[in-house]
């Protein structure tokens, strides 16, 4: 449907839907479930050079309106990405994917984005400068300007397809952030990753999560993440991904309003595993409610 | 997994603060004893998950016991009220893995999911010889349950207020080929001690959601990272790390 359709990169989507990471595995989960083929595309599981199994358990607290995960990166490694989980993908979604890339140093960035850079299967590496929840690495990148530029500009330099950003709400302006990767040379940004959250048990009078504390999602956090996308889209001339909290196809219009060139969703997939094809199916419903002939026409209309 | 509308058809107290709760709507992914659904409940986030107790070709039924809000609101549910869940969730248990003989040991909330594994095991000819572990007598329920099913039925309690006094361990048989157990971790951690037969183990972890996406309950084994909600709930003895 064209009303739907956006243009992130230079590759165009089918709608701005994109199943954000680490809520979708390698994909081929939610295929048994619905036709993945319907999402503008999804970014999967945050891959790392060397295979990890991530940190101790309890990893899930549940929150008002939300969660907090402290998972840590658990992946295969990029070199079983490529031989096991992207040919199994292959059998279910036709389209390009989203390669999410974590690391714990410039030469790891590199490395695993440049190895999944030459896969056909993907369209856009998404580096992850962001995760809360594993130490000094991800997040190191992510509270800089300085160091996100540096990430940027190795990544973009081994890499020939579009390479987008996935920014920290943990920090103090994340404006000056989005502007260093921006003159970096990324081609996109997507935000929010986790806030920073914790929980404790009052039986056990500890934290909840193993790791003490994690990266709070869910709609609770919609609010946060709205008015960082709106000041971020405002300050750079690449697009925006935004997420954080969205959940209805009403949300990703808003996010959109706010800036937002695609939406990815995330802890929503968790808890409705067919949310993402809800919302698509929902789309064009609610834009006839509002007066929306094309989504292309109302990204930044907020401002 | 299927997600689907169930309507409550019953929902009743089995001791104090453990309720069974009969769902009809849409069963036909649940496959297996051991399984698990997952539960959405109004004002909470995260699904419950519970395992399964019975299923028949409408309905399915579990044994749930209060111990937070989701299952407390759970509780003051009424019969014909409506919940969504998703069910078909996890391995559950391989009854070909047993030859003729099976041992279940069960603890407190461990104890449901054993009652379909006993009838499955029961329904192939296999001898079948239940051990219910409670800490206490007015925490027993369901050992009528298994003895109608035919199973030769042993209850421990920890205070010797009926049945064995001990623990599940203590009133282990010594003739059987394969045992099936489902409890709290140190009980687990028991009965994995206390035994060189070969046997299946069921575990609980914090799930963010249920079917595998998420890594929030994986464990490692010595075949490699599990997830305890999509490779597990049931785990082999020989590939557990302890």
């Amino acid at each position: 449907m064209v009303r739907l359709n956006v243009s992130l990169c230079g590759n165009e989507l089918d709608n701005p839907v994109i199943p954000a990471s680490g809520t979708f595995g390698y994909g081929y989960e939610y295929a048994d479930l619905y036709d993945i083929n319907i999402l503008g595309t999804f970014s999967f599981k945050g891959t790392t050079k060397e295979p990890r199994f991530g940190n101790p358990t309890p990893r899930i607290a549940e929150c008002y309106s939300g969660m907090i995960n402290a998972v840590g990166l658990q992946n295969p490694g990029v070199e079983k990405v490529i031989t096991e989980e992207l040919p199994k993908l292959s059998k279910c979604f036709d389209k390009k994917v989203m390669a999410n890339v974590g690391g714990f140093s410039v030469d790891e960035y590199v490395y695993t984005a440049k190895k999944l850079d030459e896969c056909d299967q993907v369209g856009w590496i998404e580096v992850n400068i962001s995760c809360p929840n594993v130490h000094g690495g991800g997040i190191a990148f992510g509270t800089s300007p300085e160091n996100a530029a540096i990430i940027t500009k190795a990544v973009k330099e081994a890499v020939e397809k579009p390479v987008i950003v996935k920014l920290s709400p943990n920090v103090t302006d994340i404006v000056a952030i989005a502007k260093a990767v921006e003159d970096a040379g990324a081609d996109g940004i997507s935000l929010i990753n986790t806030m920073l959250g914790m929980r404790i048990d009052l039986r056990t009078k500890k934290p909840v999560i193993a790791n003490k504390m994690g990266g709070f999602s869910g709609p609770a956090i919609f609010p946060v993440a709205l008015r960082m996308v709106y000041q971020v889209s405002s300050a750079v001339d690449i697009p925006v991904i935004g997420m954080g909290g969205v959940s209805t196809a009403e949300d990703v219009i808003e996010m959109m309003l706010a800036g937002a060139t695609a939406v990815q969703i995330g802890a929503a997939n968790l808890v409705d595993p067919y949310v993402c094809k809800d919302i698509i199916e929902k789309l064009p419903q609610v834009m006839d409610k509002y007066n929306i002939n094309n989504l292309n026409e109302i990204i930044g209309g907020a401002k | 997994m299927k997600q689907g509308m169930f309507k409550i058809a019953e929902n009743a107290a089995l001791t104090q603060n453990v309720y069974k709760m009969q769902l009809v709507g849409d069963v036909s992914d649940i496959t297996a004893s051991g399984q698990f659904i997952n539960i959405k409940l109004d004002g909470l986030y995260l699904r419950r998950p519970i395992s399964v107790y019975d299923c028949d070709e409408n309905s399915v039924t579990i044994i749930y016991k209060v111990v937070g809000k989701g299952t407390q609101q759970m509780s003051k549910m009424k019969i014909g009220e409506q919940l969504d869940v998703l069910t078909g969730l996890g391995n559950g248990y391989d009854t070909s893995l047993c030859e003729n003989h099976a041992v279940l040991l069960g603890g407190g909330v461990g104890v449901p999911p054993l009652y379909m594994l006993a009838k499955e095991l029961i329904s192939q000819n296999k001898k079948v010889i239940v051990v219910l572990g409670f800490n206490t007598k007015d925490e027993v329920f369901c050992d009528e349950d298994f003895k109608a099913l035919g199973a030769d039925v042993i209850v421990t309690t920890v205070d010797g207020s009926y049945g064995v006094k001990g623990f599940v361990t203590d009133a282990l048989p010594n003739d059987y080929d394969h045992f099936f157990t489902c409890g709290p971790e140190p009980m687990l951690k028991a009965v994995y001690k206390a035994t060189n037969k070969s046997g299946q183990f069921s575990f609980e972890e914090r799930m963010g959601c249920g079917f595998g996406a998420c890594m929030g309950c994986s464990c490692k084994t010595i075949t490699g990272y599990k997830r305890i909600c999509k490779d597990g709930p049931v785990l082999l003895k020989e590939e557990i790390l302890w």
